[in-house]
This record gives structure tokens, C-alpha cells and sequence, in this order.
């Protein structure tokens, strides 16, 4: 079951390692991390990406991750209506004769070409990590050289979250 | 650097503000890079016990913390001086103790250079510490020093560590802030109780037909004892208690069913398996006191309060969770008293188990028991008398037949099970305590681990009463590999122990040794009445059991040995 949490964290030395060694001790399998500066100064906004077994095993994970002190929120906002972004960089193999093809995929996914080599494009592609995925897919036959990807992150939509997967809030 | 006048030194903040804490003494070492430090305590009044090795140092702390409930305080050097305390924080970190550490560090301009005795210590404890720092501006030392209190104390209690590059502790800032606030976003623990909540396990308990309490630490952190007798006193519930809740509530109170666990009493025990309604105060339900989770509380609804939210459903589903302090729930809960349960047939049940199966062992005139050892103590000794143990088998029957009935006075290691915790640890809490009993139980191999200790013990003439318990032999695991192993004891047998009466007496201690079961009462009567440090050896029958006995993966039901 995939999950996709954000947290604040007090942007301080080590901060990452604190929250990455929670997941790591705990065997919690991060599928992706990104971080970043926040709307505060000092404050860094983390979004991740787990495979869980369970809802309990989020529970878990999120108390945790609320007991360091540098961590100030952490939310999983699965259940919410999130704006879900990854940006990658795909470096694929291609010739005279199907260059034209590849660029036939880009506009449907709304992806650039963002630097054209002697035998290779490297593609942008902003999208949910399905979209991305499903890109990729497409330009596997061409011969796929790098593939570089920011990991999530994510936003709730509107101005109010629903509580509904805070359950801590009930006790 | 040189100083301008008026300013002051890292080292001399540090020690402001171990005095505006009012730590009342420190357990150290010194080295290289705390020397700056050290130079600072040669002038300042702070109570500073040099311990003979770090490891003792921070068990100190442990015991001191333990019994006090205030944030024990170490100063190690770095590199090897830091990593000889990471068992210690380990230890308190698992068994939510208070304390405050400050470790040596090269000077930061070589930080990462792999300098001589440089480690990384944030990396190194941040899995075993409540939080951790590394100063990084002289005049950040004020601040620190009041959040690591703040954090090591409030909330559950655990180990914090302050690190201190060595220019630190030299460098020198003209102004320090008057008032330090505390703001910590990241850290609120929530400590309020919810109400509705603890209206549902009234509710809950009204209609229990077979209704237990369970008691652990988080009521002794709480300092909620008297509230829990009450709550539990008014509705007339059987308790239970987790190795560390020894003391919470009174061992002998009729309504005690005794320790629950792997070496739990029968009605303890099977009291957890047939129950309808456990309520679980301040305890982390580990697989010592659960065994099995398949067979644990199974026909159980459960309520369980903890200021931890982590420790609620994670090993055992919590149907009515209820995060905040203990001693507050109990409050609530003792104003808004509801009807009282209908169970009296449990009770008879619980009563009846309690009589028919007792705490037992097979007396001898020839070879002592050590059972019978810890009986005539737990008679002779005050009711408010501090217990410390090591571990192994006479941890267990210390926690047997030694109990507790006074909150504070039960130091053990529980949860990391570190040997070689005893005697620093008793130290710690006599130092806290210099006018009360100690008693540390130890055995033959948990002693040898941090003998270096018994210097203190004379130097500082704490009258610790040191039982040694021994049995030529690595007691517990000789047990295991008796009823697992086929008897094939794979190094657990020491048949070549020194002579412990000369070690007493290299240390300038009083030895005792007692081997004779019939001279066993008077002779220890003779022990304990002597005024000072005596270590009291009794040679005990090397086979003895430590019984009932949960073996790994059974269910918390199947016991042997009763
Ligand atoms: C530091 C450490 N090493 C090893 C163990 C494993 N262990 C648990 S009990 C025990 C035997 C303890 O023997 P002793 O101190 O003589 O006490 P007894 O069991 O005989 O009472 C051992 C080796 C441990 N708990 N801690």
C-alpha cells in the first residue's frame, strides 16, 4: 500500500539523517524523498513515499517520525486531494530515422525536449508518478541511457485539509 | 583565543547552566578534549564523582535518574571516552531515563578530518538518544543546555546528548541572554488526557466481567502511585505489574497479583490470558511481559493510557487509547468514579490462584537457595529500601522475592538487559540517597563487568550493601541452555572465579562470605546492621532455576515450573 506523507522539519545539520534513520531502524522501504526550503525560514518540507503493509504501519511510522525533535508535522495526505508532482530527466538512445517518433510521444505527456545530442535526447517530464512511469514505459524500446527523477511531492488542494487520516487527533 | 574582560568562556556558560538546572552532581571522566572543561570545574563548587571508567559513569547517572525522577548528569571525553557511554544511552533510552550528556569533540575546524579522538557522536547516538546537539556558536550554550533538560525530562524521559568541540568550550562571547525561552515546535508531548476517552474506559470497566490492571513505569515517571492505589482501591481491581512497575503499586497489597512476564507469577500470568478488560497505565507491553502476542489479553478488550503515542498499538491493539501523563488520567478518572463491576467470581478466581500457586522454590540445609537469601533481606531490610540489580537470574528473583512496595526503590535494566548496570547504578542511587538503604543484587558475572566501581564506593564511603549471588556461572544463560540446549553448556560455566572476599578487600571494602544455609539468618543479620560498604558473597546452589518460567514463544499461559 502506497503512501504518500509530508512533514516539516526544522532545517538543521542532519535533519534528513534523523528522519531517513527512523524509517531505515524501523524497515520502513522509502520508494521516494525529496526535500526542500518551505514558505519559512528555516523550515524544510519533506515529502515521501512508503510501501506499507498496513494502515497501522503508518500510524506507526508517522508517530515516530513526529517523536524527533526537528520533525514539527507529519501528515499522510494519501487520502487527500493532493496535486502530486515529479519532474525527471530521461536520457533515451535515437537515430535519423525514429528521432520523429519519439517527439510524437512528447506532447500528449506534455514533455520537453530539453537538450538533442549527437544519438540522444534527454526528455523533461513533470507529472504524477504514474505519468512518469508511464512515459518511461513508452521510450523503453528506443534504449533508455539515464533516467534522473526528483521524487514526489505533493500538495493538499484548497485552503482546508480534511482530518480523516489524522487519527491521532481522536485520542 | 584570549578573552576580553568580561567575557565568558563556553566552559564557564556550561557550568552556569548545569547550576541554573540545579544539577546537584555530575558522573565524569576527563580527556583531551574536555580538559577546557575540566579546567572550569577545578574552580567551580560543582559536585563532580570521577568515576574509574565511563561506562560506570553514565549507569550512575542511570540509578541516580531512576530514583530521583531528575536528569542525571555525565561529562565524557570524546573518541573512545564518548563511545564507552553508547551502552548506557542505549540502556536509558530504552528504559526512559533522564539524562544529560556531555560529550568531548575535536575542535570544529578539524570536525571531520578523522583528527585523534574524533568520533561521530551525533551520528553514533542519534538512534539511542531521546535528541541530540553539537554546540556550534559559544553563545548557543545557555539555550542548549535548557532545551536538553527540558527534553530529557518532560514528556517520556530519555537521554540527551550535547556535544563539545573543544574551541567550545575556550572561545569566549561578551553577552548571553538573561531569560532563555524554550521553543521547541517539533517537541509538544501531549499531556492533557482526553477526557472522552477516559470517560470510555469508565464506561468500558463498568461492564467488565473480568476486569485487570496493568501497571508499568509511565506511573512511576508520573509520580502517580497514590493515585493509582486510590483508583484502583476504589473499584477493587487485581493488578499486575511490568518488571519496571515493581514499586508503582505495593507487591504485597492484597489486591497485587504480582509481576507479570517470561518470569511472571502464575496468577499474574494467567490472569493477563483470562481477563475480558485489561487497562494498561504507563507500560510498553515488550515481548517480556506479553510472551506470545498470539495468546496475550486475547479475549481482552484493552484500554491503555501512555504519554507516548508510539507505544499505543504497536505491539498490542489498543481498543480505547488515551495518550497524556498517567498521573493526570488517574485523576480524571478517580473524580468521575463510576458503578463497580460485577466480578466477583473473577476475583475469588485471582484470589484462589494467588494461594494455591505461590512464588516457590525447594528449600535446602545443605546448599543456599538463592530465594531464601532474598527472603531474609526483603525482612530485614526498610520498607523504603532501594533495590538495584544486574542482570541475570537474581534479577528475577530479586524481582520475585525481593518486590517492592514503595514507588522509586526497584533500579533495574529491563529493557536493554545491560550486565555490569548493578553496581554503578546502586551508586548512583546512593549518592542520591546517601540516608536510605541500598541493596544491589548482583551475580558472579555482571560484577565482574564494572568492579572497577568499588572504588568510589569506599572513596565516597557509600554504605552500599553488595549481595553477591554466586554461582560459579553465567547463571541465565546456563539455564536457557539446560531446558533448550541439551545441557551443553557452552561457556557459561566460570569454575575459576577469583577471590572475590580479596577484591573487597584490595578495594578496602568488608567482605563477607556465607555458604552455610543453617548460619545464613544471623550471619546476614550481622551484614546488614554493619555501618559502611560491605559485600556479602553468598555462595549459592549452582543449579537453581529461576521458575515460572514463559519459554521463548509460548504463550503468556504456559508456564513451567509452578
Ligand atoms: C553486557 C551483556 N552481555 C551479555 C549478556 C547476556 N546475559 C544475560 S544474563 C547473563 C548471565 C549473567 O550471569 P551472572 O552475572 O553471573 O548472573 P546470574 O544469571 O548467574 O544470576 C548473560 C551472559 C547481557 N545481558 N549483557
Amino acid at each position: 500500500m502506497k503512501r504518500i506523507i509530508v512533514a516539516t522539519l526544522n532545517n538543521t545539520a542532519g535533519v534528513l539523517n534523523r528522519v531517513t534513520g527512523v524509517m531505515a531502524r524501523r524497515r520502513f522501504n522509502i520508494e521516494s524523498i525529496s526535500v526542500g526550503h518551505s514558505e519559512k525560514e528555516g523550515i524544510s518540507r519533506l515529502t515521501f513515499i512508503v510501501n506499507v503493509e498496513n494502515e497501522n504501519q503508518t500510524e506507526q511510522l508517522t508517530k515516530h517520525l513526529n517523536k524527533q525533535v526537528d520533525v514539527i508535522k507529519v501528515l499522510d495526505i494519501t487520502e487527500d486531494d493532493v496535486v502530486e508532482r515529479e519532474l525527471a530527466l530521461i536520457k533515451v538512445s535515437c537515430n535519423s530515422t525514429n528521432r520523429m517518433e519519439i517527439f510524437g510521444f512528447l506532447d500528449p505527456f506534455r514533455a520537453q525536449v530539453v537538450d538533442v545530442g549527437k544519438d540522444t535526447l534527454i526528455i523533461q517530464i513533470v507529472g504524477a508518478q504514474n505519468k512518469v512511469d508511464a512515459l518511461i514505459d513508452l521510450l523503453k524500446p528506443f534504449g533508455i541511457r539515464e533516467i534522473s527523477r526528483t521524487g514526489v511531492i505533493a500538495s493538499v488542494r484548497g485552503t482546508k485539509r480534511q482530518e480523516k487520516t489524522n487519527k491521532l487527533l481522536a485520542y | 583565543m584570549k578573552l576580553k574582560e568580561k567575557q565568558r568562556t563556553g566552559a564557564q556558560l556550561l557550568i552556569d547552566a548545569l547550576k541554573e538546572e540545579q544539577v546537584e552532581i555530575v558522573f565524569g571522566y576527563p580527556g583531551g578534549a574536555v580538559l577546557p572543561l575540566y579546567d572550569c570545574i577545578y574552580d567551580s563548587d560543582l559536585r563532580h564523582i570521577l568515576t574509574r571508567h565511563e561506562q560506570g559513569a553514565i549507569h550512575a547517572a542511570e540509578g541516580y535518574a531512576r530514583v530521583t525522577g531528575k536528569a542525571g548528569v555525565v561529562i565524557v571525553t570524546s573518541g573512545p571516552g564518548a563511545t564507552n557511554i553508547l551502552t548506557g544511552l542505549a540502556d536509558a533510552m530504552i528504559d526512559s531515563l533522564p539524562l544529560v550528556v556531555f560529550t568531548g569533540q575535536v575542535n570544529t575546524n578539524v570536525i571531520g578530518s578523522d583528527a585523534f579522538q574524533e568520533g561521530d557522536l551525533i551520528g553514533l547516538t542519534m538512534p539511542i538518544t531521546k535528541h541530540n546537539y553539537q554546540i556550534r556558536n559559544v553563545a548557543d550554550i545557555p539555550q542548549v543546555i535548557k532545551e536538553a533538560f527540558h527534553i530529557a525530562t518532560t514528556g517520556r524521559p530519555g537521554p540527551v546528548v550535547i556535544d563539545l568541540p573543544k574551541d567550545m568550550m575556550t572561545n569566549g562571547v561578551n553577552e548571553v541572554p538573561e531569560k532563555i525561552e524554550i521553543h521547541l515546535p517539533g517537541y509538544q508531548p501531549t499531556l492533557e488526557p482526553n477526557k472522552h476517552q477516559l470517560e470510555k474506559l469508565v464506561k468500558a470497566l463498568e461492564q467488565s466481567e473480568r476486569p485487570l490492571v496493568a501497571v508499568g513505569a509511565g506511573v512511576l515517571h508520573a509520580k502517580a502511585s497514590a493515585a493509582l492505589l486510590k483508583f484502583v482501591e476504589y473499584y477493587q481491581l487485581p493488578v499486575v505489574y511490568t518488571l519496571h512497575g515493581m514499586g508503582a503499586f505495593p507487591a504485597d497489597h492484597p489486591l497485587s497479583l504480582g509481576m507479570g512476564g517470561m518470569h511472571g507469577t502464575y496468577a499474574a500470568n494467567m490472569a493477563l490470558y483470562d481477563c475480558d478488560y485489561l487497562m494498561v497505565f504507563g507500560a510498553r507491553l515488550d515481548d517480556r511481559f506479553t510472551a506470545n502476542l498470539d495468546h496475550f489479553a486475547k479475549k481482552s478488550k484493552i484500554a491503555h493510557i501512555d504519554i507516548d503515542p508510539v507505544e499505543i498499538s504497536k505491539n498490542v491493539y489498543a481498543d480505547i487509547p488515551v495518550v497524556g501523563d498517567v498521573g493526570r488520567a488517574l485523576n480524571y478518572l478517580n473524580e468521575i468514579v463510576g458503578k463497580h463491576p460485577e466480578c466477583k467470581e473473577w476475583m475469588d478466581l485471582n484470589m484462589k490462584r494467588k494461594k494455591d500457586h505461590p512464588l516457590k522454590y525447594e528449600p535446602s540445609d545443605i546448599v543456599l537457595k538463592p530465594q531464601y537469601v532474598l527472603e531474609i533481606l526483603n525482612r530485614l531490610a526498610a520498607k523504603d529500601a532501594i533495590v538495584v540489580t544486574d542482570v541475570g537470574q537474581h534479577q528475577m528473583w530479586a524481582a520475585q522475592f525481593f518486590a517492592r512496595n514503595c514507588p522509586d526503590t526497584f533500579v533495574t535494566s529491563g529493557g536493554f538487559g545491560t550486565m555490569g548496570f548493578g553496581i554503578p547504578a546502586a551508586i548512583g542511587a546512593q549518592f542520591a540517597y546517601p540516608d536510605k538503604e541500598v541493596y544491589l543484587i548482583v551475580g558472579d558475572g555482571g560484577f565482574q563487568m564494572t568492579l572497577q566501581e568499588l572504588a568510589i564506593i569506599i572513596e565516597h564511603k557509600l554504605p552500599i550493601r553488595i549481595v553477591l549471588l554466586n554461582n560459579y556461572a553465567l547463571g541465565m544463560v546456563r539455564q536457557w541452555q539446560e531446558l533448550i540446549y541439551k545441557e551443553r553448556y557452552s561457556h557459561s560455566l566460570i569454575p575459576g572465579q577469583p577471590d572475590f572476599m580479596k577484591i573487597a578487600e584490595a578495594y578496602g571494602i568488608k567482605g563477607v562470605r556465607i555458604s552455610d544455609p543453617k548460619q545464613i539468618e544471623s550471619q546476614l543479620k550481622e551484614a546488614v546492621a554493619y555501618e559502611g560498604p560491605i559485600l556479602i558473597e553468598c555462595i549459592i546452589a549452582p543449579k537453581e532455576l529461576v521458575y515460572p518460567m514463559v519459554q521463548a514463544g509460548k504463550g503468556i499461559h504456559e508456564m513451567e515450573g509452578v
